[in-house]
C-alpha cells in the first residue's frame, strides 16, 4: 500500500494483537473452579456418583451439540443418532468380546460414529435451519428404526448381556459407580481439552465466522461446506463417544439412545447453559438434571410442568432471572402445598400477569445486571491489581 | 498482454428478466475501472456473477486467462478475486483483529489447521496488524465488529476484501451509507489501495468515479452501454441522456 515505513510504530500494536488473541485461549479462573469442583465431587459426593456418571455423559453430549450449534450454527433435532450409534457399537464390541478394553471400545465407537456423521453431514449442508431440523430429525428416527429392526442390536428388548472388562485392565466397574464416574469425567475432560483447543485454532475462527456470516466466509476463500462436513464429524465422534460411555458404564443399551426424547433434551440442556462457549452445554446438563431428579422426587406426577415453566420463563425474562422466577412460582406453590390443578390455575393466572407487566419487569432486571456487572468488574479489577 | 479479469457474452437470466446482458468487459492490469449506470441496471449482479455467488446463464469469465466461469466462489478469491459489499457483510461476534486474522490465515492456508492456537503465528498477527492500522482500525482491534460506529465497519469491509491480497478488487459502493462526515476516511482508503491491484468499482456517486477512475463502463438494462476514458463517458450525448441528466452533474 502506499503508506510505507510504519513498521518500527507497530511493534507494540503486534503485542497487543498477541496478547488479544491469547487473552482467548487463557484458562480463567471460573474455569479452573469449575474443573475443581467436578473432580471434588468424586470425594465428596459418593453416594451420588450413578446420577454424576450420568451427568457427566450428557455434559459431553450436549459439547458435541455446542460445537455444531455453538461454533458452526447448524441445529439438529436428531443429535441422538450418533449418541445412540456409539451406545450400540460399544455394546456389540463388548457383548460379542471384538474390543474388550473399554478405552479402546470408546475410541472404536467414536470414529464410527464419526463415519456416520461424515456421511450425513452431506444432508445438512443445504437448506435452511428447519430443513436441517427435519433432515436429522429423519436420520434419527431411521436409525431408532433399524436398531428395533435388526437382531444383533436385541430389538425392543436392548442390548442385554453386555460385561465390561475392567478400564485399561486395571480399573474394575464396580457397583457404586466409582470407576464409571472418574472414567466418565477423565473421558470428558479430555475431550473438552481437545474441543478447546479446537475452537481456539484458526479452524475454530472460520467456524464461527461460517456461522455468523457464511457468505463473507467464502468471499474471503473459506471452503464454507468442507468446515461443516469437518465440524459435524467431529461432534459425531463426541457424540459416539457418550453414547458408548453410557453403554459401559451402564452395562446395557436399549432405544431410548435414539429416542427423540434425547435429541430433544439436549438440546434444552445447551440452550439452557448457553451456546458457544463450550461451558453451556456442561452447565445446562447439570442443571437439567438435578432441577429433573429434584422435581421428580417433589411431585413426581406432573414435574415436566415445572421444567416448561422454567423455559417459557427464560425465554420471556432472560435465563437467570426466567429461572429466579420459575423457582419462586414452584416455591409458591410447595409452600401453598397446592394440587396439580391448583397450581396450574395459579401459575397460568401468574404468568398471564408476569406477560402484561413484563415491559415494567425488564427495566428492574436490567438495572440489577447493571449492577451486578459493575460488581463484577470492580472484583475483577481488584484481582488484577492483585497479580501484579 | 491480456486483460487481468475479461468476461465473454456474458448472460444471466431470472426466469423471464434479463439483468446481464451480453455484457463482454476487459479490465487491464493495474486499472481503476468504475461500472456505472442507472438503479437496477445489474451492476452487482455482474460482481455476483464474477465472484461466483450466481452462475451465468450464457458466457464465459477469465481471470489472468484462466476460465473460473463455473468455480466456486472460494476458488476465484485463492486465486486472487476479493470484493466488498455493498451492504455490510461483517462477523458481528468476531473483533477487527479476529476478522482480518481469519483472512490472513485462510489466505496463508492455515485455516484447517485445528490445534494451533488462532495468533501463535508471529506472520498472521503482524500482517493483519499491519493492515488494520493501515485502515484506522488498530485502536478498535480487539473491540466486538457489531459495537463498531458505521464508518469503521465500512473500512473493515474494505480492509477485509484487502486481507486476501487480491489481484482483482471488487468495491461495490465503499462509500455507501457512510456519513458525511467520515467519507474521506473511506475515499482516502480507496484511493492509497496498492497500485498492483486492480479495481473494478461500482459506485453511484459521480464526483467519486470521476475523481478516481481511469476507464468507465455504463450499464443500463443490464447491457454495456458505453465504455471510454472518464473524459468521453462524461461527455457522451447518449450518457447524458440515459444516466448523467439525472444525476445534474455538467
Amino acid at each position: 500500500m502506499s503508506v510505507t515505513g510504519q513498521h518500527s510504530d507497530l511493534a507494540p500494536l503486534v503485542e497487543r494483537g498477541r496478547a488479544s488473541f491469547a487473552a482467548r485461549a487463557r484458562w480463567n479462573v471460573l474455569e479452573v473452579a469449575f474443573w475443581l469442583a467436578a473432580l471434588a465431587t468424586v470425594f465428596l459426593l459418593p453416594s451420588k456418583h450413578l446420577i454424576l456418571t450420568e451427568i457427566a455423559i450428557l455434559a459431553l453430549f450436549a459439547l458435541s451439540l455446542d460445537l455444531i450449534l455453538g461454533y458452526a450454527g447448524i441445529v439438529s433435532l436428531g443429535h441422538a443418532a450418533f449418541f445412540g450409534f456409539g451406545a450400540y457399537v460399544a455394546g456389540i464390541l463388548a457383548k460379542y468380546g471384538i474390543i474388550k478394553e473399554p478405552v479402546l471400545a470408546l475410541l472404536a465407537s467414536g470414529i464410527a460414529a464419526a463415519g456416520l456423521g461424515f456421511v450425513t453431514s452431506f444432508l445438512v449442508l443445504r437448506g435452511s435451519d428447519l430443513t436441517r431440523l427435519m433432515v436429522t430429525l429423519g436420520v434419527a428416527l431411521v436409525l431408532r428404526e433399524i436398531a428395533n429392526q435388526l437382531e444383533i442390536t436385541g430389538g425392543a428388548d436392548g442390548l442385554q448381556g453386555v460385561v465390561m472388562e475392567p478400564v485399561l485392565g486395571h480399573f474394575a466397574f464396580d457397583i457404586f459407580g466409582k470407576t464409571a464416574y472418574v472414567y466418565s469425567l477423565i473421558v470428558l475432560f479430555v475431550l473438552f481439552v481437545i474441543a478447546r483447543r479446537i475452537v481456539n485454532s484458526p479452524f475454530g475462527l472460520s467456524l464461527r465466522s461460517v456461522r455468523g456470516n457464511s457468505l463473507r466466509a467464502s468471499a474471503i476463500g473459506i471452503h464454507v461446506n468442507g468446515r461443516l462436513v469437518a465440524v459435524y464429524t467431529i461432534a459425531a465422534a463426541y457424540a459416539g463417544v457418550a453414547g458408548a460411555l453410557l453403554t459401559q458404564a451402564t452395562q446395557f443399551a436399549s432405544l431410548s439412545v435414539l429416542d427423540f426424547e434425547r435429541s430433544a433434551d439436549v438440546m434444552l440442556m445447551l440452550i439452557i447453559g448457553g451456546t458457544g462457549y463450550l461451558y453451556g452445554g456442561m452447565i445446562g446438563a447439570v442443571l437439567f438434571k438435578v432441577v429433573q431428579d429434584y422435581l421428580a422426587n417433589v411431585t413426581p406426577q406432573y414435574w415436566h410442568f415445572w421444567l416448561g415453566l422454567m423455559l417459557v420463563m427464560m425465554i420471556m425474562f432472560g435465563r437467570v432471572y426466567g429461572a429466579i422466577i420459575a423457582a419462586a412460582i414452584f416455591g409458591i406453590c410447595t409452600i401453598l402445598k397446592l394440587g396439580f390443578m391448583h397450581s396450574i390455575i395459579f401459575t397460568v393466572a401468574l404468568v398471564l400477569v408476569m406477560g402484561i407487566a413484563r415491559p415494567h419487569i425488564l427495566p428492574i432486571t436490567a438495572k440489577i445486571t447493571e449492577h451486578a456487572n459493575a460488581l463484577q468488574r470492580s472484583v475483577r479489577a481488584r484481582f488484577a491489581r492483585k497479580g501484579e | 498482454m491480456p486483460p487481468v479479469l475479461e468476461t465473454k457474452g456474458l448472460d444471466k437470466h431470472f426466469g423471464g428478466i434479463v439483468a446481464t446482458d451480453n455484457v463482454s468487459l476487459a479490465v487491464e492490469k493495474g486499472a481503476r475501472h468504475a461500472l456505472i449506470g442507472p438503479n437496477g441496471a445489474g451492476k452487482t449482479t455482474i460482481i455476483n456473477l464474477l465472484t461466483g455467488v450466481l452462475r451465468p446463464t450464457a458466457g464465459t469469465i477469465f481471470l489472468e486467462g484462466r476460465d473460473i466461469t463455473n468455480l466456486e466462489p472460494h476458488k476465484r478469491v485463492r486465486l486472487g478475486i476479493a470484493r466488498t459489499f455493498q451492504i455490510n457483510q461483517l462477523f458481528a461476534d468476531l473483533t477487527p483483529l479476529e476478522t482480518i486474522g481469519l483472512a490472513v490465515s485462510e489466505r496463508m492456508e492455515l485455516g484447517r489447521q485445528w490445534w494451533r492456537l488462532t495468533g501463535s503465528k508471529s506472520i498472521v498477527v503482524e500482517e493483519s496488524v499491519d493492515i488494520l492500522s493501515r485502515f484506522n482500525l488498530a485502536d478498535v482491534m480487539s473491540e466486538r465488529t457489531g459495537t463498531l460506529p458505521y464508518g469503521k465497519q465500512r473500512l473493515l469491509e474494505i480492509a477485509l476484501a484487502i486481507a486476501c491480497r487480491p489481484h482483482v478488487l471488487l468495491l461495490d459502493e465503499p462509500a455507501a451509507g457512510v456519513p458525511e462526515a467520515e467519507r474521506h476516511g473511506i475515499l482516502d482508503a480507496v484511493a492509497a489501495l496498492p497500485s498492483d491491484v486492480t479495481v473494478l468499482l461500482i459506485e453511484h456517486d459521480m464526483d467519486i468515479v470521476f475523481s478516481f477512475a481511469d476507464r468507465i463502463s455504463v450499464l443500463v438494462n443490464g447491457a454495456l452501454f458505453v465504455e471510454g476514458a472518464p473524459e468521453e463517458v462524461a461527455t457522451d450525448p447518449r450518457v447524458k441522456a440515459v444516466y448523467l441528466g439525472e444525476e445534474a452533474h455538467a
